[in-house]
């Protein structure tokens, strides 16, 4: 940008991978290691929690309703059922990490191949433009109204409004990661020496578009947890007694002046997961960026 | 200027025929019989072949997509199964209550986003970039509708600064109007505001490292005059985009904030179409939602050619 | 080593229009400080241009922008820095402010990115009056009419209300030194003005910067990669290697009988001495300027020089006038022999 030449000596050693540099900026980025940390406690809780958690979601305790939270037996209360609050908090933070990635690895599925294609083959892109800004042009939940029109309302639903709405999002990064890397020498080289164009597709451009992939995924993720959500929340995903965040809050939302810890406590999951992977995110795209201490 | 207008002209016009046909299959695909569905009540045999026969079901498709589209261009949407209020009168009262809504959440979104992203940029290292950072961070990973909830628990039942929910018509009560609509309109331009604040600030970082930033250094400019006459006005052309793009969110968080407020907007006919099944509502609804997302953005994009010069003039050879 | 040029420089005419007193710069970095600039002293008399000439990296650029203070906070400024007696290295902003585009300006390398493509150039030029001259907008206006005129800018009247991308890169380059010259400077940096334009722009916008000094008797500092730009307008050169002067002389001296080793390597691409040589590119002295961490005290060009012995790595050659001529100073333990080694022996 600047003609500006100043030196710029890398304090970490020549020699070292790629792989390595961008671990060890991570391990050095201290909110890098506390969200991670986080994520993975989240994750664990929430892959085990049909063992952790200390009651069956479903079990209703009709004398012990709304329990407010440290109450004997129940860490987080109980809500207008009886239902212990920690338990269908677990589970439903398990369900929307379950209808976050489904969403994500949908979107990338289809957004992945069709960002390739659209930023190697120069027929393909205008053709491929007009599909983004069909999607585009039906906001998520407006989709999810129609799906749920059709289909019914479900966690499929939710997932396949939620993974559609996030398409473009990864057409757009993955075809503009490709214009630049099919305009680098070392591609230019393949395709002169007469690489096929799947080959240079397959063996260098989409390694190297990987970083940006997985920069985008993670900051999907959060915004498919909220997806998920407000989809709950308004009865347009999984359905109750099922436990859900979103779900969780709708039904809180009645009970608000008694149980208010009901309505607040999902809430501060869903936003605690969101913000760790938000984070997480930003530190890895940081950690990427080979501009170093730009961002 | 004039071939990119037409460029997007003829986008626009394409993407809303596509997205015409997609909700016209779409009915096709809702479950059962099309004209049991719109029929409601009556289902006489002799009702679904005027309907049929009125709806041209029992035309070839092309035919029936033709008839279709012209219905929709005179805003014939068809009544509403429940209510057999045309859908049509159903918008006229419910789309002025979201777009007042949507118009004040982005001004928020606006004032607040670019504000915090040309302080966080500016005052790199400062506490105050942290901070902003760590709003923006917080912004974009809240649920609003839980903000919301939360809202109405200890702003408006525990204060009573704010009315829970309801809504009074702009022209009736302007004040009144305003009390209703600006905790909502706080709550929805909360996820905007970070959206935006965010990319203000990365804007604004480039800017700020851009030789032209440079040159009006070396003219002697003072720091006010670089940011806000050479810095701010390139990354304000981000900005507009950011807004164009974003409105899809801003449709889906409406949607959500007026259910939670109890504002009888588009937001809350569409949630009480779907539970009710009331089919013609929910087709006009995302027909209409469609065709709006385009239209605007054809605007932005208008607006974005007054903006930047680079588009609005066609530079002659010199 | 200041003493030294003190006795090495011709007699000034009139006090210089800028002096540069051991200027050094280092950049805090993530890997410790950098040295960029090391002990560079320079003076400019009025109505002179003088070259700077080295490849990329060797600290031209950033003495240029240090000189009005435009480097990023990382930067670290020691030494002295006078414009016509007044210091501005530790100057307060507000005393910067004033110099900067009233007494010293600049003109940089890439004109398209360096004027704001939202502002047509009219009102990118009528900002520096209303700045430091106080003009109203329609006066600043007027004479920007007039300064478009003066650097050769067709029809200007027409030209003014125009945004950067309507003009071609050689009159984009008129539009920065009409901004430049505007309030009239003292002293005018040029970074690399012409690199970016096509070689037949180039003698234009060069001639335009020779009628400037001719008639404004403005002093121009022009930095360069370009050995052809320097015989084609400069008075003095100044030839620098990693963040140091390595070679300073009157330019037909320095084109006759270069002393420093680097300085001959440099020549070698330009045989014909005084003629424009835009379309040559240099040639390649083997090797990477070094990356000065540390300054090592030693010549920072033995690892590349040809005649390079233990001498030049124990001790740093002092600034020095040379044999031939007084106002030639050369920082070599071996200088070339003369008359001027042919380029095939100066590189091999």
């Amino acid at each position: 940008m600047t003609v500006l030449t100043v030196p710029t000596a890398d304090a970490v050693p020549a020699g070292l991978s790629r792989r390595t540099r961008i671990l060890r900026r991570l391990r050095r980025n201290p909110l890098a290691v506390v969200s991670f940390v986080v994520l993975a406690l989240a994750a664990v809780a929430a892959l085990l929690s049909p063992w952790l958690a200390p009651y069956a979601v479903e079990q209703t305790d009709f004398a012990h309703t709304f329990a407010p939270p440290g109450s004997p037996g129940h860490l987080l209360g109980t809500d207008d059922l009886g239902r212990d609050v920690l338990s269908r908090i677990m589970l439903g933070a398990r369900a929307s990490l379950q209808v976050a990635f489904l969403a994500v690895a949908t979107s990338l599925v289809i957004g992945v191949p069709l960002g390739l294609a659209a930023g190697y083959f120069r027929a393909w892109d205008a053709v491929i433009s007009r599909f983004t800004d069909l999607l585009l042009a039906f906001p998520f939940l407006i989709m999810a109204v129609g799906l749920a029109a059709i289909r019914g309302a479900s966690l499929t639903n939710a997932a396949v409004a939620v993974g559609i709405a996030q398409i473009p999002g990864v057409i757009r990064v993955v075809r503009s990661d490709t214009l630049r890397l099919k305009s680098l020498d070392f591609v230019a080289a393949a395709i002169v020496d007469g690489a096929s164009d799947l080959w240079v597709l397959a063996r260098h451009i989409l390694p190297n578009a990987t970083s940006v992939i997985l920069v985008q995924a993670t900051v999907a993720i959060p915004a498919a947890i909220l997806g998920e959500a407000v989809l709950s929340f308004l009865g347009l995903g999984i359905q109750p007694p099922a436990p859900s965040l979103g779900t969780m809050l709708a039904t809180a939302q009645q009970f608000a002046a008694r149980a208010p810890w009901a309505a607040v406590l999902p809430g501060v999951v869903i936003m605690g997961l969101a913000l760790a992977f938000n984070v997480f995110g930003d530190a890895l795209r940081d950690a990427l960026d080979p501009k170093g201490d730009r961002r | 200027m004039a071939r990119y207008l037409i460029t997007r002209a003829w986008q626009s016009a394409l993407t809303l025929l596509l997205s015409t046909i997609v909700v016209f299959f779409g009915v096709r695909a809702l479950p059962g019989d099309p004209a049991l569905a719109l029929a409601g009540e009556d289902r006489s045999p002799e009702a679904l072949e005027a309907i049929r026969h009125h709806y041209g079901l029992d035309q070839p498709l092309p035919l029936q997509f033709a008839q279709y589209v012209g219905r929709m261009a005179q805003g014939d949407f068809g009544e509403s199964i429940r209510t057999g209020i045309p859908v049509s009168s159903m918008l006229t009262t419910a789309l002025p209550v979201t777009a007042e809504l949507a118009v004040l959440a982005i001004l928020i979104a606006a004032a607040l986003g670019v504000g915090a992203g040309v302080l966080a940029a500016v005052r790199r290292g400062h506490p105050a970039e942290w901070l902003a950072n760590g709003l923006a961070l917080v912004g974009l990973s809240v649920p609003h509708f839980w903000l919301g909830l939360l809202a109405i628990l200890y702003l408006s039942v525990a204060t009573g600064l704010f009315p829970a929910s309801g809504f009074v018509p702009l022209l009736d009560d302007p004040v009144d109007n305003l009390h209703h609509l600006v905790l909502p309109a706080v709550i929805l331009g909360t996820g905007l505001a970070a959206i935006i604040m965010r990319q203000t600030r990365s804007a604004m970082l480039d800017s700020l490292s851009s030789d032209y930033v440079r040159t009006a250094k070396a003219k002697g400019l003072r720091p006010r005059a670089v940011i806000t006459r050479h810095a701010l006005r390139n990354s304000l052309i981000v900005v507009v985009t950011i807004v164009g793009l974003q409105l899809g969110g801003l449709i889906s968080g409406a949607v959500v904030t007026e259910q939670i407020f109890g504002l009888p907007g588009f937001g809350k006919m569409t949630i009480d179409a779907v539970f009710q099944r009331d089919y013609p509502v929910i087709q006009a609804v995302v027909l209409l939602t469609a065709t709006a997302y385009i239209l605007i953005n054809f605007l932005v994009d208008l607006l974005y050619s007054v903006i930047d010069p680079r588009i609005r003039v066609t530079g002659d050879p010199a | 080593m200041t003493t030294t040029e003190r006795i090495g420089d011709r007699p000034a005419p009139a006090a210089p229009a800028l002096e540069l007193r051991d200027l050094s710069v280092t950049f805090r970095t993530e890997g410790g400080n950098v040295s960029a600039v090391d002990r560079v002293s320079l003076d400019l008399a009025p109505g002179e241009i003088v070259g700077m000439v080295g490849e990329s990296g060797c600290g031209k650029s950033v003495t240029a922008m240090s000189i009005a203070g435009l480097l990023p906070d990382s930067a670290r400024i020691t030494g002295s820095i006078r414009l016509q007696g007044t210091e501005l290295v530790g100057a307060r902003d507000s005393v910067l402010r004033r110099v900067r585009g009233k007494e010293i300006a600049y003109i940089f390398q890439e004109p398209m990115s360096s004027l704001n493509p939202v502002l047509t150039v009219g009102r990118q030029i009528a900002e520096v009056l209303q700045v430091h001259e106080r003009m109203s907008r329609r006066a600043a206006r007027a004479r920007a009419v007039e300064l478009l005129a003066l650097v050769g800018i067709p029809s200007p009247a027409t030209r003014v209300d125009n945004y950067p991308h309507q003009l071609s890169g050689g009159m984009r380059q008129r539009v920065m030194i009409a901004m430049a010259v505007a309030c009239g400077p003292k002293v005018l940096v040029a970074d690399e003005p012409t690199t970016a334009l096509d070689v037949t722009v180039q003698a234009g916008i060069l001639q335009v910067l020779r009628d400037l000094r001719d008639r404004l008797g403005t002093s121009i500092l022009i930095i360069t990669h370009d050995l052809g730009v320097i015989a084609d307008v400069a008075d003095r050169v100044v030839v620098m290697y990693a963040g140091r002067v390595v070679e300073r002389a009157q330019v037909t001296d320095l084109f006759a009988h270069p002393h420093h080793r680097y300085t001959a390597g440099l020549l070698s691409a330009s045989p014909t001495p005084g003629v424009h040589a835009g379309t040559q590119r240099l040639q390649e002295i083997p090797g990477l300027v070094p990356v000065l961490s540390s300054q090592p005290d030693a010549c920072t060009f033995a690892d590349r020089c040809p005649a390079a012995d233990t001498r030049c790595r124990d001790a740093a050659p002092p600034l020095a006038a040379v044999a031939t001529a007084t106002d030639h100073l050369a920082a070599c333990w071996h200088p070339c022999p003369i008359p001027r080694t042919q380029p095939e022996e100066a590189s091999a």
